[in-house]
């Protein structure tokens, strides 16, 4: 009776612990590779890095300007298409479709869309849009990145949209405003909060996106603003830079590593905070 | 005019709720452009090679001749590793969030935890072949291939690159979004259920044992199948890990490759029709592959909150 006891004790302090040990373990990781990104990523961020072009390969200096506002660039394009999109199909989710067939099977889609390879989807674009026009481009790139956004704007709308009380909508209803002013007055009014927040975090997301840009908007060593040319991102730019020769490449990967990091984590806990300001 | 009022609701109506449906139209539709884009543009390659590009595993991009054998292998045995790696990890984690750590520290932590999992899988990558790597094969590599080297995985040389560290980096990427998605289906579990265990006396570790994850069982591997879904199609953190080697190797230290790999470092440079259209097909398969492996996982979380909702 004692032993048997004593048996289940140590089982029970042997688990915890394993479960406590393994806990410290992944912590101890991540914590290493943030760690790392902010030393090694202040190191290579002066004034320069946020103003110049890059220099000529092995040349010591130079930014990554351009990459900075190529990144903007594509995100912003990519925003501009895949929120629109994404907020109509929430609405139509929650406000006409909710439990039909072709609701279900829009939500199905959506769910494996979310954590389809991204990779994929830069081979897709390529072929659907690189090939038949003839080059890479800031639009493509913008392209695949919506295509990455949608399906997550998509569910971020339609949970959001779902909060606000049906009771709500009656009233509105039953006033008589149409059901589209309903909508747009009063539900998209209730929710604004959590779907700018949801849109926030889709846009972080896609900024930090580098596999569907590799043969999408490819890169650029200089200035562009056309759209319709290959134009240069942060995160290609630490691809190649982290793959190359070059000791000052692998500074300017970092510094762009911390940048990346920096603004991701940023929106990620501004979000948050938004959030449970609403709960 | 209150009847033109009435008509102009009405065309409104029709027209926000065609844009709406258009757009939820457009999902599905996307979904089957994708699929239909990659099935034409692999045509050329699937022509060539038939069903025996699965498993030939020559890949000579100057004979044209291409099998997806190395890759799909690569894919396969990175994400294997990452998950044996990742799940006991993970729901250390989760339990440790759930069931024991102070009040305190569980919001921090599990903050922690979810903001972790937003981080761009190319920080991974980066961070694996500079600090991880050279660490690997100074202090790790050396150690395995001395005392484990009589069994085939652990041979070879210390590269620090290869199959074992992308799988790990893999793993290490995947951590906080499987533990973050466990730790809430743990929440799910009654209170009641778990503190009736505790009243006939039960240990903390028994009531997990046999009250949180039998009932949980279903959500948790889903959880895991998630981030499986994730680890095969992950490319960047990948890439920078992997070696880049068309080749198979019984070793989990030599260099090998995988679909997302391939795609990544050799895209661009392919210039033949048949090059471009094999590695299009590269993508078709690992396109397939996380679409069965997803809609599996998204069956199995949607029988359990199912289930939940019954108790």
């Amino acid at each position: 009776m004692y032993t048997h006891y004593i048996k289940r004790q140590t089982a029970n302090y042997a688990a915890l612990t394993i479960s406590v040990l393994s806990a410290a373990f992944g912590i101890f990781f991540l914590f290493w590779i943030l760690k790392d990104v902010f030393v090694f990523g202040f190191r290579a961020i002066n004034l320069d890095f946020f103003t110049e072009l890059p220099a000529p390969p092995g040349m010591e200096g130079g930014g990554l300007a351009n990459a900075i506002l190529g990144t903007l660039l594509i995100t912003v394009l990519a925003t501009a298409i895949g929120v629109p999109a994404g907020i109509m199909a929430g609405t139509y989710l929650s406000e006409y479709g909710r439990k039909s067939r072709m609701a279900s099977v829009v939500r199905f889609t959506s769910d494996i869309l979310v954590s389809a390879p991204s990779i994929v989807i830069g081979v897709f674009v390529y072929a659907l849009l690189v090939k038949p026009l003839g080059g890479f481009s800031a639009i493509a790139g913008a392209v695949a990145l919506a295509i990455i956004m949608l399906p997550v704007v998509v569910r971020t709308a339609e949970e959001m949209l779902k909060l606000v009380p049906d009771s709500t909508r009656e009233a509105a209803l039953a006033l008589g405003a149409p059901h589209w002013k309903v909508t747009v007055h009063i539900v998209y009014r209730g929710a604004i909060r959590g779907i700018v927040t949801g849109v926030m975090l889709a846009v972080a997301r896609v900024s930090g996106e580098t596999a569907p840009l590799l043969f999408t908007s490819f890169n650029n060593a200089f200035w562009n603003f056309d759209m319709t040319e290959p134009t240069a991102t942060l995160t290609v730019t630490i691809f190649n830079y982290a793959m190359g020769p070059y000791d000052d490449w692998h500074q300017k990967a970092w510094g762009a590593a911390l940048l990346i990091t920096a603004i991701v984590l940023l929106v990620n806990m501004i979000s948050r905070i938004i959030l449970r300001g609403k709960a | 005019m209150d009847s033109k009022r009435y008509n102009s609701g009405r065309i409104g109506d029709a027209v926000f709720k065609g844009m709406a449906w258009f757009f939820a139209a457009s999902v599905i539709a996307l979904m089957a452009l994708i699929f239909a884009v990659l099935v034409k543009e692999s045509w050329l390659s699937i022509n060539a090679f038939g069903l025996g590009f699965i498993w030939t595993s020559t890949w000579d991009p100057v004979a044209l001749q291409f099998g997806a054998l190395p890759s799909i292998w690569g894919t396969l045995v990175s994400s294997a590793i990452a998950i044996v790696i990742a799940v006991p990890i993970s729901l250390g984690i989760a339990i440790f969030l759930t069931e024991m750590a102070p009040k305190r520290l569980k919001g921090p932590i599990g903050a922690a935890i979810e903001l972790l999992a937003s981080i761009p899988s190319i920080i991974y990558g980066m961070w694996g072949l500079f600090i991880f790597a050279p660490f690997l094969s100074e202090h790790v590599e050396p150690f395995l291939i001395d005392y484990l080297g009589f069994i085939p995985l652990f041979t070879g040389a210390p590269l620090g690159i290869g199959m074992l560290p992308a799988g790990f980096i893999l793993a290490i990427m995947i951590i906080p979004f499987i533990s973050s998605v466990s730790r809430d289906i743990f929440q799910m579990v009654p209170p009641m259920l778990k503190e009736s265990g505790y009243g006939v006396g039960a240990t903390r570790w028994e009531v997990i044992r046999k009250i949180v994850l039998p009932y949980t069982r279903s959500g948790v591997i889903g959880a895991v199948i998630l981030g499986l879904g994730r680890a095969l199609g992950e490319t960047m953190a990948v890439t920078f890990l992997i070696g880049n080697a068309q080749e198979i190797h019984a070793s989990l230290l030599e260099p090998a490759t995988s679909i997302s790999a391939t795609l990544a470092n050799e895209f661009t440079e392919a210039v033949e029709d048949l090059y471009l259209s094999s590695l299009v097909e590269l993508g078709l398969i690992l396109f397939v592959i996380t679409f069965v492996v997803l809609a599996l996982a998204k069956l199995l979380i949607s029988r359990f909150s199912y289930q939940g909702g019954k108790f």
